[in-house]
C-alpha cells in the first residue's frame, strides 16, 4: 500500500500543474496548428486542407517584422542585463537586511498593470512633455527632435516592462553564493577583478541564463510596447499576429505567423544554451 | 539538488527517467486522434441565402416575428462618446414605456466586436445584447451574410418612418433598412491643432507637406487610410478599382517614407493632437468637437475641397437577442425628433432625422451664455445637418464584391500601416 501510494506521489503532484498545461496549452496549440493549415474565411468557413501556403505567405510578407521582433528582442535583452546585473549585483550584497525592501521596489512597478505603465510613458516623453518640452526649450534639443514613435522608444519600453524578471532571477543566482568563496579568492591573491571574473560571474550565469529566457522570449513577441510607443516601420511581429486574428480574421496566417515565432525561439533558445554550455553553467550552479 | 538524495527513488525515477512502452503508444495515438478531430472539424461558416423578393423579406419578418412579445428590459451595446454619461434619453425612455435599459460601452472597434460575437452567434448563443451599433462596412456585410441579423419589422417603426432623412432610409449598404437602421452618421477628414498650424489645411495635399514632417497623424484602418489616398488623387473611393488602391497605396507609402506620418492610430489620435504630438490627422467630426468640448481644447476640423468619407453607424438586433421586441421599440425611440435632438446636442455628429435641427434651435433660443453658443453652433454646424452641397462631396466606403476582392483591397492599405 505504502508502496503503491509512493508510487502515485509524484502524479498527483503533477497532477494540477499538467491538467493546466493539457488544457490551457496543449489543446490551443494543437488548434492552431489545425488552423495554420487550414484555408477559407470567416464567412465561409475554414477547411482543413494542408494550406502550407500561410507559411509562406506569411514569411515571405513579414519576414521584415520578424527580424525587426528579434532584433528588438535582442536589443531589449542586452539592455536589461546592463541594467539589471549591477542592480541585483548591489542587492544582493551590498544590500544588508534591507535586501527584501530592495526587491520589493524592484517589483512595485507591477503592481501596476502593464499597457497603464506603457501609456505613462507616453505621458512622459510627448514631444512637448515635461521632459522633452523644457530640454528643447533650452536648446538643448533639435526642433524636430522626439523620442515617441521611434524604435528606441520602442526598445526602451520593452526593456523597462520586462526588467525585474531579469534582475530577480540573476538576484537569487547571485544570492546563493557563499561569502567564503569570496573571502578563500581573496586569501589566494585574487584582486578584487579577478573575484569577480572567475569567482562571481561564472557562478551568476544560470541566473543571467534564466533571465535572459524570461525576457527575450516575452519581449520578442510583445505587441503593446511597439503600438503604444511606436511609430511607423517599428511594427513587431505580434501586432501582426494580433492584426491578422482580431482585425482581418485571416485565422490560417495568424495561426502559422505564430508557429513560426514560436519554431524561431525555440530554435534559438537551444543554440543560446548551447552556446552557453548551460549544463557546466548548472553543474557549476549545483555544486 | 542534495535534497534529491532522501527522496523515495520512485519519485527520482519518475523525475528523471523516460518511460517507454504501451502508456507511450496510447499517449501518442490520444494525440493524433486528437489532432485529426481537430483537423476534421475546422472553422464553421453558414453564408445564408439573402431572400431575393420582397415577399421572401417579408415572410422572414413574419416567421422571426410573430409571438414575439415584450418583456420589459433591453440590453444596449454601443460605442463610447455616443451618449451623454448621464443617459436622459435612456430614462425617458424606460418613464414612457416601462423597459429598463442596460447601456454598455463596449464596442472599440468594428473588427475586434466582429471577432468577440462572432464565434457566439455561429454557435446560436446569445452575446448578451439586444441592440447593437456597427458600421457600415466589412464587418456589418459579414453579420449580414452570416444571417446573424434580425430582419426589422418596419410596423414596429412609425418614428423612422415618419422622421427619418430620406438618405437615411436608401442607404447603399442595407436598401430598404431591411437589418438595421442609423444611429447616427459622421465624417472622416482632417482635424489640426490650431496652435502648430497657421494655414487652415484645405486639400488633403497639407497632410503630404513636407514640412509637417513627423507631425502627421494618419488612421490604421485600411478603409480609412485608403479613401485618403483615393481622394488626394482624385478617385472617387466607391468607384475605385483595384489599380487605383495599388495608386493610393504609392502616395501613402511615399507620405511614410519621407517621415512625415509619425504614427498609424486607432481612436487614440486626440490626445496626441491636443498635446502637440502630432499638428494634423485624420479623425471623424464628434470626436473632435467632444474634446473641445469636455477638455475646453480649441483643436479644429475640416472637410477638405476634395471631399470626405461618410460613414454611417448602425443599430441592429442580433439573431440570438433575448429582447427583440423591446430593442426595436429603443430603435424607433430615438428616432422621435425631441430625442434625436437631445443625442445630437452632446454627440455633435450627423442625425438621420433633419426635424432636429428646429428643435435644436428652439432649445438655444431657450439656453444663455456658453450653452447657447454651443447649441447655435450645433444646429448650424455642418457636421451635424450637412446641406445637400455638403453631401455632394461626401464619399462613402468602398463595398466588396467576395471576400478575395476585400482581401486584396486590405493587403494593399495594411502593406502600408503594418510596416
Amino acid at each position: 500500500m505504502r508502496t503503491l501510494r509512493a508510487r502515485l506521489t509524484p502524479y498527483a503532484l503533477i497532477f494540477p500543474g499538467g491538467l493546466w498545461l493539457a488544457i490551457f496549452f496543449v489543446v490551443p496549440t494543437l488548434v492552431m496548428l489545425s488552423l495554420s493549415l487550414q484555408s477559407g474565411n470567416v464567412v465561409d468557413g475554414f477547411a482543413f486542407t494542408w494550406n502550407w501556403h500561410s507559411y509562406v505567405d506569411g514569411i515571405t510578407t513579414y519576414h521584415d517584422q520578424i527580424i525587426r521582433s528579434l532584433l528588438y528582442g535582442l536589443a531589449a535583452t542586452v539592455i536589461q542585463i546592463l541594467i539589471g546585473f549591477p542592480v541585483a549585483y548591489w542587492i544582493a550584497f551590498k544590500g544588508g537586511s534591507n535586501k527584501s525592501v530592495y526587491l520589493f521596489l524592484v517589483l512595485l512597478p507591477f503592481l501596476v498593470s502593464f499597457v497603464l505603465r506603457t501609456i505613462s510613458w507616453q505621458f512622459l516623453l510627448s514631444d512637448n512633455g515635461i521632459l522633452l518640452g523644457p530640454l528643447r526649450d533650452a536648446g538643448l534639443l533639435p526642433q524636430d527632435f522626439r523620442v515617441l514613435a521611434t524604435p528606441y522608444a520602442v526598445i526602451g519600453g520593452l526593456s523597462y516592462n520586462f526588467l525585474p524578471f531579469m534582475i530577480l532571477p540573476m538576484y537569487v543566482a547571485l544570492e546563493r553564493i557563499d561569502p567564503r568563496l569570496l573571502e578563500a579568492a581573496q586569501d589566494l591573491y585574487a584582486s578584487r577583478m579577478q573575484t569577480f571574473l572567475r569567482v562571481v560571474l561564472p557562478l551568476s550565469l544560470p541566473g543571467v541564463f534564466a533571465g535572459v529566457l524570461m525576457t527575450f522570449v516575452p519581449a520578442t513577441s510583445d505587441y503593446v510596447n511597439s503600438s503604444v510607443l511606436g511609430g511607423t516601420n517599428t511594427t513587431m511581429i505580434g501586432n501582426v499576429i494580433q492584426n491578422q486574428f482580431l482585425v482581418n480574421q485571416d485565422y490560417p496566417v495568424a495561426s502559422a505567423l505564430s508557429f513560426t515565432l514560436m519554431a524561431l525561439l525555440l530554435i534559438g533558445i537551444f543554440v543560446y544554451a548551447r552556446a552557453l554550455g548551460t549544463e557546466d553553467v548548472l553543474e557549476v550552479a549545483a555544486r | 539538488m542534495n535534497d534529491f538524495r532522501n527522496q523515495d527513488p520512485a519519485f527520482l525515477r519518475g523525475m528523471t527517467q523516460r518511460r517507454l512502452g504501451r502508456r507511450d503508444a496510447f499517449r501518442l495515438a490520444g494525440l493524433s486522434a486528437a489532432g485529426l478531430a481537430l483537423a476534421a472539424c475546422g472553422v464553421q461558416g453558414k453564408r445564408v441565402a439573402q431572400p431575393t423578393s420582397s415577399a421572401e423579406a417579408q415572410s422572414a419578418v413574419q416567421q422571426y416575428w410573430s409571438g414575439k412579445v415584450k418583456n420589459g428590459h433591453v440590453d444596449f451595446a454601443n460605442w463610447p462618446l455616443y451618449m451623454d454619461p448621464k443617459q436622459p434619453e435612456l430614462k425617458q425612455f424606460t418613464d414612457q414605456t416601462g423597459i429598463s435599459v442596460t447601456y454598455s460601452e463596449v464596442i472599440q472597434e468594428n473588427a475586434s466586436w466582429f471577432a468577440k460575437i462572432q464565434p457566439l452567434l455561429a454557435a446560436g448563443q446569445s452575446i448578451n445584447y439586444d441592440l447593437m451599433v456597427v458600421t457600415n462596412g466589412i464587418q456589418f456585410s459579414q453579420l449580414v451574410e452570416l444571417g446573424y441579423l434580425v430582419s426589422l419589422d418596419h410596423s414596429k417603426l412609425p418614428n423612422f418612418a415618419a422622421n427619418a432623412g430620406p438618405r437615411y432610409k436608401s442607404e447603399a449598404f442595407d436598401p430598404g433598412n431591411v437589418y438595421s437602421i442609423p444611429w447616427t452618421s459622421g465624417m472622416t477628414g482632417i482635424a489640426y491643432n490650431p496652435k502648430y498650424i497657421d494655414t487652415p489645411p484645405t486639400s488633403y495635399a497639407a497632410m503630404w507637406d513636407p514640412k509637417y514632417k513627423g507631425k502627421v497623424g494618419m488612421m490604421a484602418d485600411s478603409q480609412e487610410i485608403g479613401n485618403f489616398g483615393m481622394f488626394l488623387l482624385g478617385i472617387d473611393p466607391e468607384k475605385s478599382t483595384p489599380a487605383d488602391w495599388e495608386k493610393a497605396a504609392a502616395k501613402l507609402k511615399e507620405q511614410r517614407d519621407a517621415g512625415i506620418v509619425r504614427k498609424y492610430y486607432d481612436q487614440s489620435y486626440v490626445d496626441p493632437l491636443s498635446k502637440g504630438d502630432i499638428w494634423m490627422c485624420q479623425a471623424w467630426s464628434g470626436d473632435i468637437f467632444q474634446k473641445n468640448v469636455s477638455d475646453g481644447t480649441d483643436l479644429k476640423f475640416v472637410i477638405p475641397d476634395e471631399g470626405a468619407t461618410i460613414w454611417t453607424d448602425n443599430m441592429m438586433i442580433p439573431k440570438t437577442a433575448a429582447n427583440p421586441v423591446d430593442a426595436i421599440m429603443l430603435m424607433d425611440f430615438f428616432y422621435d425628433p425631441k430625442v434625436a435632438a437631445s443625442l445630437a446636442e452632446y454627440i455633435n455628429y450627423v442625425t438621420p432625422v433633419p426635424a432636429a435641427q428646429a428643435i435644436i434651435k428652439a432649445d438655444a433660443d431657450a439656453a444663455s451664455g456658453d450653452d447657447k453658443k454651443t447649441l447655435e453652433e450645433v444646429a448650424a454646424s455642418p457636421l451635424v445637418f450637412p446641406s445637400e452641397a455638403d453631401y455632394a462631396k461626401l464619399r462613402s466606403y468602398r463595398s466588396f464584391k467576395n471576400t478575395d476582392e476585400q482581401k486584396q483591397y486590405e493587403n494593399i492599405f495594411q502593406a502600408i500601416t503594418t510596416a
